[in-house]
């Protein structure tokens, strides 16, 4: 249990830090939301600094940042200069959609790479083995933009699939929510792809090959219970550890294929806020993405503590 | 007295979550002399080795070396050689890596000195010098063990200690690197703490011998004597043991 | 009838030859000592007599008859059958063959399962010397001492009651009162349950104590073989 204590409080203070850095940072690109009004010549200087003042742009950083921790404190995230809104409600639908899209990949992704993995593992030397591998190192050299554009292509030819957003107009039905995610789905699990199975045939191979596994077979114990009863427990080790980093970037890893694809998540919403200077919604976004992933190697540790006797006993 | 004996060890005691590993270690050991350290798996030889060898820091007791009570710059002085030379050494490394890192680390010498000592160090422990680029990986269990023991003599040390350094060495290597060591021991006035299973090879090679059972010492005698009149009763069932598995009927 | 015969058997492991023309016999209830030194081809010839040397780089040659039938020329699931109900393997390193994530309890209960032997576990446990509470029980592998994993791991090459277990090494962790008592549980299992052994070693002590025959390996081949005392004694090559 300390060792979770321990795992939590190492979480906030890094919750704190990414805090800090993103204020700092953000307060260091030149601008703020109104730098964009002393272009327009019917704006006169005082009534930016006047707007300026009202939105509290131009106390000094320390004083802005201690407001922000005390309201996000309070469950208020701030108000949202670009869009006329409180964060929160605006983030809300933009979160569910990139959970939908991110949590199918990276179920998807999974679903496939462990059999996969396995079974390259356990077929190594063999022709099967040899395709896999050029096929996930081509994979791997590829970039997910470039797939993203390549499929949009597709889809504009064929017509078989729509070219953006998440739903058509119409009454919202899940087929048709379905349809829309088959593409950019189908980019982000390809770009997974080729490390998780890496990971699942690298582990499986060194439980393979373990002094216990020929022990295991020494007593006669059937190939199929071996690998799944015996083997697979002993190679989750890295496994889950890459499992807590796949949730942890749940929020963040489809940012930039939102924004090409055209799927209406966190991704268009964060690019948006970035250029117009919409300093509560880059904060948000970036805390919220940050928490995920601390989330995410939490129930890592976690889980690895839960499952491996070893780390338990330490 | 601390001041007196070349090695004084008071009240060790190291604990690890609440269980003591040793508890009040008391023993002395004169310069030149080997000490046998045996005992059944558990019983905390190791724990001991690490501790003296500054590997741990012990909860509680005093380590005298030379009359100086021992800290960490003395490291140098005591060296540790363990059992498995297989996972002690780095197999990518060189022989020449191997037994000048002790100096490189220490940043002694120039790197034409050091590798003077690297070539001295092979000769005296019996590998030839022109063996010095082969990777460790190339050499065989007896010849690694060596490598080993070159390296601990690199920095001179006084005190030496061999955790179960001959466990998976056939009998032949053994005798060897045996030989080696009090050999060794003769030209260069070397201490050595020895713990080992094997109690053949303990007689052999100890003037004196403590028998460890659960984190203490229980018997702590000269080796004729111990032979001839053990006190303890686990001393007696080691005895008794080995004489079982002895093919001469008596210790060799 | 035999319980093992070995034929010529000849080991290859990517055209170098580890093996060379071994042939031996295990009669019931005995035990067969093999002594040398390391890289001599014990440990690849207990694993040959398994047929656990995989396939393409290693080419095993010759005849191993348990009990009449050939093992070299068994298929997959034949071997899963026999190995650990007729013929069990002990390897050298208790901490290395036991699985490192799963409790004793699961791990003898595995062996136990794979050939469908309903035996208590106490009994069996009994049986090596461990105590049978569910500290034991319960305990993953590196929390138990080295001699306690010795036993675990005969635990496991006994559960089915194979007719032979060759042992390789199983003394080499443990000090001098265990080596003792181990050699002694050996001898008890030929004498109450018939069990023969094969019994790897470089410790000519050990095979003493406990070996009805020695055969002496060295660089793949038998050279010598007889009672410890004539392979052993006072004179021979081997004399420590």
């Amino acid at each position: 249990m300390r060792y979770i204590a321990r795992r939590l409080l190492h979480g906030l203070l890094l919750l704190v830090g990414v805090s800090l850095l993103s204020f700092l940072f953000a307060d260091l690109a030149p601008g703020d939301y109104f730098s964009s009004l002393r272009t327009d010549p019917r704006v006169s200087a005082q009534t930016i600094a006047a707007l300026r003042a009202q939105y509290s742009l131009d106390r000094p950083l320390p004083v802005r940042y201690a407001a922000w921790v005390a309201s996000v404190l309070r469950g208020d995230f701030g108000y949202s200069l670009a869009y006329n809104s409180p964060v929160g409600p605006l983030l809300w639908a933009r979160v569910r959609a990139t959970l939908l899209l991110t949590g199918t990949a990276t179920f998807l992704a999974w679903l496939i790479a462990l059999p996969l993995g396995i079974w390259n593992a356990t077929a190594r030397g063999t022709w099967g083995d040899s395709v896999s591998k050029v096929v996930l190192s081509f994979l791997l050299a590829i970039p997910d933009l470039l797939l993203a554009i390549v499929f949009l292509m597709l889809a504009v030819e064929t017509g078989y699939f729509p070219t953006g957003g998440m739903v058509s107009p119409g009454p919202e039905r899940v087929e048709d929510v379905a349809w829309h995610l088959v593409l950019p789905v189908a980019v982000l699990v390809l770009g997974m792809l080729p490390t998780l199975v890496r990971h699942v045939r690298a582990s499986m191979a060194e439980a393979i090959d373990s002094p216990f596994a020929l022990s295991a077979r020494a007593q006669g114990i059937p190939r199929r219970r071996l690998l799944f009863r015996h083997l697979l427990p002993a190679a989750a080790n890295p496994l889950i550890s890459l499992f807590g980093f796949s949730l942890g970037t749940l929020l963040s890893a489809s940012l930039l294929i939102e924004v090409v694809m055209g799927w209406p998540g966190l991704g268009p919403l964060f690019l948006e806020a970035i250029m117009a200077r919409d300093f509560a919604l880059v904060l948000a976004v970036v805390m919220l993405s940050a928490s995920f992933l601390v989330a995410g190697n939490l129930l890592a540790d976690i889980l690895l503590y839960r499952m491996d006797p070893r780390i338990r006993m330490k | 007295m601390p001041a007196d004996s070349f090695l004084s060890v008071r009240g060790l005691t190291k604990i690890f979550d609440g269980r003591p590993a040793i508890q009040n270690v008391t023993f002395s050991l004169e310069r030149g002399r080997t000490l046998g350290l045996v005992g059944p798996s558990g019983a905390g030889k190791s724990t001991l080795a690490r501790c003296l060898a500054l590997f741990e820091t012990p909860t509680s007791g005093e380590i005298w070396l030379e009359g100086r009570s021992l800290c960490g710059q003395m490291r140098a002085g005591i060296q540790l050689i363990f059992q498995e030379p297989a996972s002690s050494l780095n197999p990518r490394f060189t022989a020449a890596q191997i037994v000048t890192e002790p100096l490189l680390i220490r940043k002694l010498g120039t790197t034409k000195s050091r590798r003077q000592r690297a070539s001295e160090l092979m000769e005296t422990v019996g590998l030839s010098r022109h063996a010095l680029p082969t990777p460790a990986l190339e050499f065989s269990g007896g010849e690694r063990q060596r490598l080993a023991i070159a390296r601990a003599l690199a920095l001179e040390p006084k005190l030496l200690i061999l955790d179960e350094s001959f466990a998976g060495l056939d009998l032949s290597v053994q005798a060897q690197v045996t030989t080696l060591l009090l050999d060794l021991q003769e030209r260069c006035g070397l201490t050595y703490i020895l713990i080992a299973h094997d109690l053949a090879l303990v007689w052999r090679m100890a003037g004196e011998i403590a028998v460890m059972d659960q984190g203490t010492i229980v018997e702590h005698a000269a080796v004729a004597g111990l032979l001839a009149r053990p006190q303890h009763p686990l001393t007696k069932a080691m005895l008794d043991a080995a004489r079982a598995l002895s093919l001469a009927g008596a210790p060799a | 009838m035999r319980d093992l015969t070995v034929d010529l058997i000849s080991v290859r492991n990517i055209a170098v030859p580890v093996v060379s023309e071994v042939s031996f016999q295990v009669d019931p209830g005995s035990i067969v000592g093999l002594f040398g030194e390391s890289g001599c081809g014990k440990t690849t010839l207990a694993l040959a007599l398994l047929n656990l040397l995989p396939a393409p780089r290693y080419r095993v040659r010759g005849s191993v008859q348990l009990r009449n039938f050939e093992v070299l020329a068994a298929t997959e699931r034949q071997l899963e059958r026999i190995r650990g109900a007729e013929i069990s393997l002990v390897f050298q390193d208790p901490l290395l063959a036991l699985n490192p994530v799963l409790r004793v309890r699961d791990q003898v209960a595995e062996a136990m399962r794979a050939h469908g032997c309903q035996r208590g576990l106490e009994s069996l446990f009994r049986l090596v010397g461990l105590p049978a509470t569910p500290r034991m029980f319960d305990a993953y592998p590196h929390q138990l001492s080295g001699g306690e994993r010795q036993r675990v791991v005969i635990a496991q090459a006994l559960a089915c009651r194979p007719a032979l277990v060759i042992a390789d090494e199983p003394f080499t962790a443990l000090d001098a009162v265990r080596v003792v008592e181990l050699s002694s549980l050996f001898r008890e299992l030929r004498e109450k349950l018939q069990i023969s052994f094969l019994l790897i070693s470089h410790s000519p002590g050990v095979l003493a104590r406990t070996a009805d025959q020695v055969l002496i390996m060295q660089a793949g081949r038998i050279v010598e073989r007889g009672t410890p005392r004539q392979v052993f004694g006072k004179g021979t090559a081997h004399a420590r």
